[in-house]
Parts: C-alpha cells; structure tokens; sequence
C-alpha cells in the first residue's frame, strides 16, 4: 500500500464532496419523506417511483441522463454555461452525481423514521395550537431525528461509493473530480495496483464506519 | 453479429486499437466472405489491450497504435517471435466541435481562456494521449495546459466528447476526425514535426489458431487491405 500525499488529496475531495452533497439533499430529502408518510394525493406512487429509480437503475443511465440535463448543448446546460456555471468535468458534476444517486437512500430511511412517530402525538401538538410546520420542527424531527441522521450517514456512504454516474458527468480527472472510487478505476486501468490498493483499504474503513453508525443509531432509536 | 462457422474453420479474436474500429470492421467482412474463416475484433486503447493480453486475454493477433505497448508485451514473452511488423502510420491532429465558433489555429491557441477543457485519451498510457503530450511537451504548452485536461478512455471516447460539445477540443488522429460529421479539423500536426506514428501488428504466443492468425495477417498486407487502410486515411508503411 501508498499512502502519498495523492492518496489523502483524493479522501479529502471525496468527503468534502460528499459531505457538501448530504447536506444539500437534507432538507429536500426530509420535506419530501414527510410528504410521503403524511400525505396522500393522486398519483403520490408515481412520484415515489421516480424518487427511487436512481437506486435502481444502473449508475450509467442516470449519468447519461444527468449529462444530457447538464450537457452544454441542452437548455439548463446552456443556461447555466452563459451564467458561469460548469457542471460537465467539474466538481458541481459530482456533487450532482453524489446528490441525485444519494437522494432516494435518503429519502426512503427518514420516511420510514417519519412512519414510526406515533401520529397521535402530532395529532395532540395540532389540537394545542400547533401549525403543520411547528409539528414538524418539534415534535416529529425531535421524535426522529435519529433515524434521519442514519438516513443521511447511508445517504453520504452511498455518495461516496459514487461511480457510474459520476465518471460520465464529471470525468475522471485528477486534482480536479477524481473521487475515491474513480481514482481505483483509473489506477487498476493504469496497473497500479499498490496504489489502487491504498485507495481500496480507505474506501473499506469509511464505508464500515459510516454503516456501522447508522445501523447503531437505528438501533438505539428502536429501543427508545 | 455470429458467423455459423464450420467444425474446421476458425474464428479468431483480434484486438486492436480503437482507432482502427472501421477500417478493420469492414477488412474482417472482406476476410470472411472470401473463405471459411471469420474475425472477431476487440477494440480500445492499445494499452488497456496489452493490459489484458498480459493478464491471459485469449487475442490471436494484437494490432497496437504505438510500438511501446507492443514492446512492453514482447519483453514480457507475450508474442510469437518473428511475426511482429510495422504496418501503418497517421496524423496527429486537433478537432473542435462542428459549431465551435472560436478560432484556433495552432496548438498555442488552445491557451485562450475560452477553452476551458480538452479531451485527451490517457496522457500515460494510451497512445494518441502519449503522442499528444509528447507533442505539447515538445512545444512548450504541456504544463499550462494540464489543467485543461479531460482524461478519458481512448481515441474514440475523445471524439465523442468533443461531439458532444462539452470540451472545447480534443487531440485525435486525422482518421478518427474523418469519420465524424460532428466535428472539424482545426490543426493537423505535421509529421515531420509532430510524433512519429506507428501502428505495429503481431501474432500473440499463446494463440491456439495461429495458422489462421498468419492467414489473417497476410490478407491485412494485401492490396485489397492496403486499398481499404488508404481509403480511410491511414499510411500503409512499405
């Protein structure tokens, strides 16, 4: 194994990325969790499912889709390039890629979180004098909050383990959008192996880390 | 596609690079309909063939774009002693997308601040990148424009990316831009100025059909071949 200067470069990019992507779905992922343990509507299914497609489809797909939402010839590529912003091969392609294949993880371990509140207890908070939105901050994120931390650590963990997706959108390229899981690619295809090795054993301490932290937290929540 | 190929005749397995994808797609279709023997072609980067030709991959013939992933494989044994040789040559050049509307000129021109990013197969490994840096080394630009680089997986995957208008330019061979509606020439390195460019052909040693291989091989010497290669821009070497 190598540990070079290269090696920490890449774990730092991947976490900060990482990191920056979790928070950036938190709250759309805990509206939406809310909205889907709580509220009923017509063809609330279908929306579920588009929510989910990316955990299930091939990594690739929803790259291809992303670069052709993003890509420098569509309508939002093309808006976004005249304001400055690049998304293809740059580090907002990873965040992107990150977020999007992050998203349904998120979503689906807070909604379950959300189910488990008893809604008694926010059903009381509302014949207080409670509005919707003061239910939600005190009494059902209070209730799940940990289970909402184990949504976003599984959210992050997936995020980092981000590849498919993130190669076609944001490139491999070192220094610049090269995480953790593209940096492995690039060296077994280059033959370095050691290196690729290194890469390999910090991937394997995060991602044991980080699940083994959500699942004690989801643990902990149930006895509670 | 799958040949119906009789107990006698054999199918052989040829990797080579990608540059070479058409030219030796439409060579394979002559070769088979002239007798009982057919040709299965694995394209990509020279070097991640060789990667796999070293690893066991089961090639009866390796056609490389540079002699150095071809030398790597016969110091390590890997070739059938005697059957290498040099077949042909190319240009390296640089393309832009079919609706660019800057102008560039000379390489020096990819430093203008409106090219943002170049695609460039694997700068280390595969042989249009090798060339290309080598090139831009040689004229002083290499460093500045290393942060411009978009690393990707071959020559073909270059030509896509400059298509797909997300790069401002790319470096490939005069015969990948050829073959693309998408893109344009805007500089053609000259030769004699530029890399020198050889694509090196052999028999791999463990091949099991290697009279087939040596059959093969010499049809890709042949006129009709030689007519196909020029067809497509690619220098047959005498």
């Amino acid at each position: 194994m190598i540990f070079s200067f290269e090696t920490w470069q890449i774990t730092i990019f991947s976490l900060s990325v990482g990191l920056a992507s979790t928070l950036l779905i938190l709250p759309f992922g805990i509206a939406l969790a809310w909205l889907f343990a709580r509220k009923e509507w017509p063809f609330k299914s279908v929306l579920e499912t588009i929510v989910l497609l990316p955990l299930v489809m091939p990594p690739v797909s929803t790259g291809l889709i992303l670069l052709k939402i993003f890509g420098r010839r569509s309508p939002v590529g093309q808006w976004l390039y005249e304001r400055g912003v690049e998304i293809v091969f740059n580090w907002k392609g990873v965040l992107i890629a990150m977020a999007v294949m992050s998203f349904p993880l998120l979503v689906r371990s807070v909604r379950t979180s959300f189910a488990e509140v008893d809604p008694r207890l926010e059903q009381i908070a509302a014949t207080l004098g409670a509005s919707s939105l003061r239910v939600l901050f005190v009494i059902t994120i209070p209730l799940a909050y940990k289970g909402i931390v184990a949504g976003a650590l599984l959210a992050f963990s997936r995020a980092l383990g981000e590849f498919g997706a993130t190669i076609l959108l944001a490139g491999n390229i070192p220094g610049q959008t090269q995480t953790l899981s593209l940096a492995i690619y690039n060296f077994i295809q280059l033959g370095k192996d050691p290196e690729a090795y290194s890469l390999l054993g910090i991937t394997v301490a995060l991602a044991f880390l980080f699940v083994w932290s959500s699942e004690w937290l989801l643990r902990s929540s149930k006895k509670a | 596609m799958i040949a119906p190929v009789s107990a006698w005749a054999d199918d052989i397995l040829v990797s080579a690079a990608a540059s070479l994808s058409d030219v030796l797609k439409e060579i394979g279709r002559a070769y088979g309909s002239k007798g009982e023997n057919t040709v299965t072609f694995n394209f990509g980067s020279s070097s991640g063939l060789a990667r796999q030709i070293e690893e066991g991959a089961p090639a009866d013939i390796f056609f490389s774009a540079d002699l150095s992933q071809m030398d790597n494989l016969d110091k390590n044994g890997r070739l059938k002693l005697g059957t290498r040789k040099n077949l042909l040559s190319n240009q390296l050049v640089i393309i832009v997308p079919a609706d660019f509307k800057l102008a560039i000129s000379a390489p020096k021109d990819l430093l203008k601040s409106e090219v943002k990013r170049i695609a460039l197969a694997e700068p280390t490994a595969v042989p249009v990148g090798v060339y290309s840096s080598k090139y831009l080394e040689g004229e002083g630009l290499w460093d500045k424009l290393k942060p411009k680089i978009v690393p990707v997986q071959d020559v073909r995957a270059t030509l896509a990316s400059v298509e797909s208008g997300n790069v401002e330019a790319g470096f490939v061979y005069k015969t990948d831009a050829a073959i693309s509606k998408k893109v344009k020439i805007v500089y053609e390195v000259p030769i004699d100025k530029g890399p020198k460019i050889i694509y090196p052909v052999a028999i791999v040693r463990k091949s099991k059909r290697k009279d087939t291989a040596h059959d093969f091989m010499n049809y890709v010497q042949s006129p009709a071949a030689k007519d196909a290669f020029n067809k497509y821009g690619f220098v047959v070497l005498d």
